[in-house]
């Protein structure tokens, strides 16, 4: 079965399309399907925001420079060639990580050997984000407790970025 | 580590002790690291997996004061060896299918393992019997710790730890438990269940984990999302929902005796009977009655046989322990019969001991 073209999902609608006398063709997944042609139909006449035809065939073409996978041989394998693909294929990767992960920032453990001022930067970002867990669930004492700890941090980091 | 010795038991992870262990078989967590200057396994040639398995080796050795790890190099190892691995749930399929150097670190009791050049660079995994995801978790944290200390792992500040699938980026984390549910599948429930779990974004997989079926009413439940999510949070999803899973399957057992009392001792008494007499039977045959049985001795129906041997003999009862405990290379036939051995052996001279 074909990949879909977005993400990693099996492709079950196949777009035939027509362009300047040009047929070309474009395997999705059902939900990658429904935002490609809504945002087709949306803006017509506008240049679309989303990727075209030609922008994922060009994609496809695009290869790392460390490791010389192509994006289209990590799309048919759906495994990458080297740490640096991350960075190489980042815009074409990031629609895929929206919709397999919960966003797009890690917040999770960081290596012992980053400095103290970078582990404080994901502490923050974790706390930030219990502190809007702990609002929702209206968790209030919770949410102070996160709140002084996060200013502490942010206190502790601005004479450094100041500098 | 002799894995010939191996053969003669089980794991610490299979004794059955701990938290809700009718029900949880085991718990298990394992990371995704890589090395950040080099390809990953499935790109990098011979040249680079050797200097890979070289490096993180050389590193884990270094670690035995603090962490003892017993390093075997499965790419030297034969397809039996490989196998024996697979089923001891120390290696993963894919190390022992997979090609070039690769080896895997593990400790005395079978709880710890690090795979080199499986998917990614290195696989850690702690795996422990019962409901036991927060020792899993301070233990795998622990090891990670002391590996780090030695290897720089390929981290970004936006995308956390970078893994060959992007299905694993972020805390390379994969949250496991393994769980017996007999009672949800004979009342047909557990469609319900897997749903209700695909909703959370949890996967539901066999045994033997990615790809494998659902044998002896063994499931294994896991995180997919590892992205966006800490850790802990992770762990938190899972370790909420199981108390719910257990007091369905609780609870369709209970229906179970209450409408059919005879017809459950009934199917569970035979399968017992089947698996102490018969003279030749396939692997999945013994963990489809294994689990009735199983079943029967949490529900006080059979009271010659403990958890922990039942156990044992799912997993002494698969092809490549067979052949282990044999010392010699057994064909299917071959292998239906000595199993079938094994199993009377066991399941009567339990009995005689108890008489």
């Amino acid at each position: 079965m074909k990949k879909c073209r977005r993400c990693s999902k099996p492709a079950t609608l196949h777009i035939t399309e027509i362009r300047k006398g040009e047929v070309q063709q474009l395997h999705l997944c059902e939900i990658c399907a429904q935002k490609y042609l809504a945002q087709g139909n949306a803006d017509e006449d506008e240049p679309s925001s989303s990727a075209t035809v030609e922008d994922l065939e060009a994609a496809d073409e695009l290869a790392c420079p460390h490791c010389g996978i192509t994006f289209r041989q990590f799309r048919s394998q759906g495994r990458l060639g080297c740490p640096h693909d991350y960075e190489v294929f980042e815009t074409e990767l990031n629609q895929l990580l929206e919709n397999i992960h919960d966003g797009t920032q890690h917040c999770g453990k960081v290596p012992q050997r980053t400095g103290e001022a970078h582990q404080d930067h994901f502490r923050l970002i974790k706390l930030r984000n219990e502190l809007q867990v702990a609002v929702k669930e209206e968790a209030y004492e919770k949410a102070a407790a996160l709140r002084d700890e996060i200013q502490q941090i942010e206190s502790r980091l601005k004479p450094q970025t100041t500098i | 580590m002799d894995l010939d010795s191996l053969a003669q038991h089980c794991g610490e992870w299979l004794r059955g002790t701990g938290p809700d262990s009718d029900i949880v078989m085991s718990s298990r967590i394992r990371l995704a690291r890589n090395l950040a200057e080099f390809p990953f396994p499935n790109r990098a040639d011979t040249a680079a997996k050797s200097e890979i398995e070289t490096l993180i080796s050389e590193r884990m050795k270094a670690l035995s004061q603090r962490q003892k790890l017993n390093y075997i190099r499965v790419s030297d190892l034969n397809a039996l060896d490989r196998q024996f691995l697979v089923e001891r749930q120390l290696i993963s399929r894919e190390l022992s299918e997979g090609s070039g150097p690769r080896g895997v670190g593990i400790s005395d009791e079978e709880n710890i393992s690090v795979m080199i050049n499986e998917e990614d660079h290195v696989r850690m995994q702690v795996i422990h019997s019962g409901f036991a995801l927060d020792d899993c978790w301070a233990e795998i944290n622990r090891v990670d710790d002391l590996l780090e200390h030695e290897i720089s792992f390929a981290f970004d500040d936006r995308l956390g730890y970078l893994t060959a699938c992007p299905t694993n980026v972020g805390t390379g984390i994969r949250v496991s438990v393994m769980l017996h549910l007999p009672g949800l599948v004979l009342t047909k429930d557990i469609q319900k269940v897997f749903q209700a779990l695909q909703k959370l974004r949890l996967a539901v997989r066999g045994l033997y984990g990615e790809g494998s079926q659902a044998m002896g009413d063994f499931y294994q439940i896991s995180n997919q999302v590892t992205l966006g999510r800490s850790e802990e949070d992770l762990i938190k999803t899972i370790k909420e929902v199981i108390p719910s899973i257990l007091k369905y399957e609780r609870r369709a057992r209970e229906t179970l005796l209450l409408e059919n009392r005879e017809g459950l001792h009934d199917q569970i008494a035979r399968a017992f009977g089947i698996l102490s007499s018969a003279q030749t039977i396939t692997t999945e045959e013994t963990l489809h009655l294994l689990s009735s049985v199983r079943m029967g001795v949490n529900l006080g129906l059979i009271d010659e046989l403990q958890i922990p041997a039942i156990n044992e003999l799912l997993i002494l009862t698969q092809p490549a322990h067979l052949q282990k405990v044999r010392k010699k290379p057994l064909e299917s036939a071959e292998r239906n019969i000595a199993r079938a051995s094994l199993l009377r052996q066991r399941l009567t001279a339990r009995e005689h001991e108890t008489n």
